[in-house]
């Protein structure tokens, strides 16, 4: 017992410093901003923000439901990011595939507003994680075939992806007389609400996903043959795998992952789109991966974490005054402290744990230079 | 179908669309002068640390936060410095002293990134991403805090008033006009940028540099201290990101809003890729896509006359945005001319062990 405790610490040990510490810095930044603006120095507002930030999040029935309900998006984005991590491929494009997810699912879903829902709902939900995959496919497919470095690519095809929504929802799918540009309400596409006020079927399906990428990822073959072009491609191509084709397949899929978290969004919770539709899940849902260390568990709970931070954070802004930004600071400071690992485990003498994230850690960057050719 | 392909004359059409762009030119091109400046500071600031060797991704963020500290700065120093007009621009002692701390900013925020990508040798990929997480969030943390007393910054840079003689010179004198009738840090980019080309590729720093981030063990091998010069680099890159930034907040405008770099660090970087990782270059790229947006503008308010106008008027205006991006994509995947990073670009360097 005693060993699989000291196993399960060495694995918790630097996600939860990180946690602790970045709320340290939470609330020096918090004590000291308020100090600059109103010249008064009170260390209780720190807790005060806090509590609101917790009460606002779990703290009634409707809280926890807006909680989960924020926390789908990120774990479908999460497991998008940590499906090309674990392949060796840094996909920072989710948002650009969260937004064409989207558009896909409201291109299909207003067409099928008055169908049965039996049908307008998966139709719907599978368009726009169609266009999710293809908006994986094309970094994947260029660096498969040029060796276009996939970060550049997909940075590109997040703006392309903007600016594609803004044209269609401005241009074809607008509202003919509506006074900003909108497409019509998905109607019998939305999501049916299983839990509280608006709790969907999303807090079903996208466990289920979770679920699904532990047993790709360690269960199948396919999955074996990711994990190593992800850790070693010689290695991968030596054993007779074909890493152009693992490329395309992995930010296939993980494009796939990235549009129905943006189809969620859309089918779920706005049911419709204006040109300035986004959130910040795409970019959230780096720090979900690399704070869940890429296991689906990990995902699991890091999305938790970051949907009840997004849920609290209004509670926290009207209660306590705390500016809800605060949250992509703490945020930050998370994965700072988690990249700064091994300055962090000098420090607190911590054994090294066996995980995925310190293996696959240096492949993004070190393939970044040079004339790219991939056999 | 056919009868439809026939009636559109496509080499007609291509000469009326130069004709056009040469008619606008002397038009937009003060426009698009000051729509690439940040773009250019940003790919500028990408050359610097990719020639070394550092992939920085962070720029947004350090644009971010420097156009966030240049605005704060003068919200209170106003009150202590005064505000003297000085003799060209505008200046006033809180400016310039606003100016300074922006650019330390930049230096600051990206010493950051070379301590977590160089010391720490953790993934620059990741190390920018949190860059531009923190930068978003602390950004928008604090003006929601301040905005609240509705402060007055410390106003913006002038453009400069060239003598009538050079803006009235036939041919040339619009170009003139573009460089020189503008604010201190518009002069200063293009300055910067010869500047910096001719220091890369001319002088002794430039060689070292570009060794340490095309093969950084024959540079050691020489002598050259990697690390030390790969720090120096990244945060000289943090200087020019600082500048991209203080554009915004202190010479486009006098104010600061949250996310107001809305992606120029990004097309900073795609200015960096398609101009090859050289200052011409990347400064020539960032022209060509502030020109999108320019073109897009004229196409609205003057649209040519004839089949021309109603095509490029039945455009979507987005098409204008995403064509830098898809210009980079193309470019990145050599469908036309190949464009090739450093070779060592983004690997942390190892030292070998002292025998």
């Amino acid at each position: 017992m005693s060993a699989r405790l000291s196993r399960a610490w060495a694995i918790l040990a630097l996600p939860l410093i990180s946690i602790g510490l970045s709320v340290i810095v939470g609330s020096l930044v918090i004590v000291f901003s308020q100090w600059l603006v109103t010249g008064e120095l009170q260390a209780g507002l720190a807790l005060d923000a806090y509590g609101a930030l917790v009460s606002g999040s779990v703290g009634s029935e409707r809280a926890i439901v807006n909680t989960l309900i924020n926390t789908m998006p990120l774990l479908l984005g999460g497991l998008a990011v940590g499906l090309g991590f674990k392949g060796g491929l840094f996909n920072i494009g989710v948002q650009g595939q969260f937004l064409m997810g989207a558009l896909g699912s409201v291109i299909v879903g207003v067409q099928l507003r008055e169908s049965p829902a039996l049908i307008a709902i998966p139709i719907s939900l599978v368009a726009g994680m169609i266009f999710g995959a293809a908006w994986g496919f094309i970094p994947g497919f260029l660096k498969a075939v040029s060796g276009a470095h996939e970060v550049v690519t997909t940075i590109m095809l997040n703006f392309v992806a903007i600016a594609i929504l803004a044209a269609a929802v401005s241009g074809p799918l607008n509202v003919i007389g509506s006074q900003s540009p909108q497409t019509l309400p998905v109607g019998n596409a939305s999501l049916p609400v299983i839990l509280g006020r608006n709790g969907t079927i999303a807090i079903i399906y996208a466990p289920i996903m979770a679920i699904l990428y532990g047993w790709l990822l360690f269960r199948t073959t396919r999955g074996f043959e990711i994990r190593v072009a992800g850790a070693s491609p010689d290695a991968a191509r030596y054993a007779g795998m074909s890493p152009r084709h693992l490329i395309i397949w992995t930010m296939s899929v993980s494009g796939m992952l990235g549009g129905m978290a943006g189809a969620t969004d859309l089918l779920g919770a706005t049911h419709q789109m204006t040109t300035t539709y986004g959130t910040t899940v795409g970019f959230d849902a780096i720090a979900v991966a690399l704070l869940g260390r890429t296991n689906p568990l990990g995902i699991v709970l890091s999305a938790l974490l970051f949907g009840a931070m997004r849920t609290g954070a209004s509670a926290m802004q009207i209660q306590a005054g705390v500016p809800a930004d605060l949250v992509g600071v703490l945020q930050a400071t998370i994965l700072f402290f988690l990249i700064i690992g091994p300055v962090i485990k000098r420090i607190f003498r911590l054994k090294d744990a066996k995980t995925g994230l310190e293996d696959s850690a240096t492949t993004f960057t070190a393939t970044y230079g040079g004339e790219a050719t991939i056999r | 179908m056919d009868h439809f392909l026939y009636g559109i004359p496509i080499v007609g059409l291509v000469f009326e669309l130069i004709g056009y762009l040469v008619h606008i030119t002397p038009i937009i091109a003060p426009i698009v002068m000051k729509a690439s400046v940040s773009i250019g500071f940003a790919a500028l600031c990408g050359v610097m640390c990719e020639r070394s060797g550092i992939v920085n991704i962070g720029i947004e963020g350090m644009m971010l936060v420097a156009a966030f500290v240049g605005w704060m700065a003068g919200v209170y120093l106003e009150p202590v410095l005064g505000s003297t007009v000085g003799p060209v621009f505008g200046v006033t002692p809180t400016l310039l002293v606003a100016l300074v701390l922006a650019v330390l900013a930049g230096v600051l925020v990206a010493l950051i990134h070379a301590w977590l990508s160089i010391s720490v040798k953790a993934d620059q990929i990741i190390s920018g991403t949190i860059i531009n997480i923190a930068a978003f969030g602390i950004t928008g943390y604090l003006i929601s805090l301040l905005s609240i007393n509705s402060p007055e910054g410390a106003g913006q840079f002038k453009a400069w008033n060239p003598p009538q003689a050079i803006s009235d010179l036939p041919v040339v004198g619009w170009l003139f006009d573009t460089v020189f009738a503008q604010g201190p840090i518009t002069i200063g980019l293009i300055v910067i940028v010869v500047v910096f080309q001719i220091a890369l590729f001319r002088t002794r720093w430039g060689l070292r540099s570009r060794a340490v981030g095309e093969h950084p063990r024959a540079a050691e091998t020489v002598g050259i201290n990697v690390i030390r010069l790969r720090y120096r680099n990244v945060m000289l890159g943090g200087a020019l990101a600082g500048l991209g930034g203080a554009f915004l907040s202190m010479e486009s405008t006098g104010t600061f809003q949250p996310g107001m770099t809305v992606g120029r660090g990004f097309i900073g970087l795609a200015a960096m890729i398609v101009g090859r990782w050289t200052p011409i270059g990347a400064f020539g790229a960032a022209l060509l896509f502030a020109s999108s947006v320019g073109i897009s503008q004229s196409i609205l308010i003057a649209p040519p006359p004839g089949q021309l106008g109603d095509i490029l008027i039945s455009l979507p205006p987005q098409f204008f945005d995403a064509l830098p991006y898809l210009v980079t994509i193309i470019i990145l995947a050599g469908v036309i001319g190949r464009s090739i990073p450093p070779a060592a670009d983004g690997q942390p360097y190892e030292r070998e062990a002292a025998t």
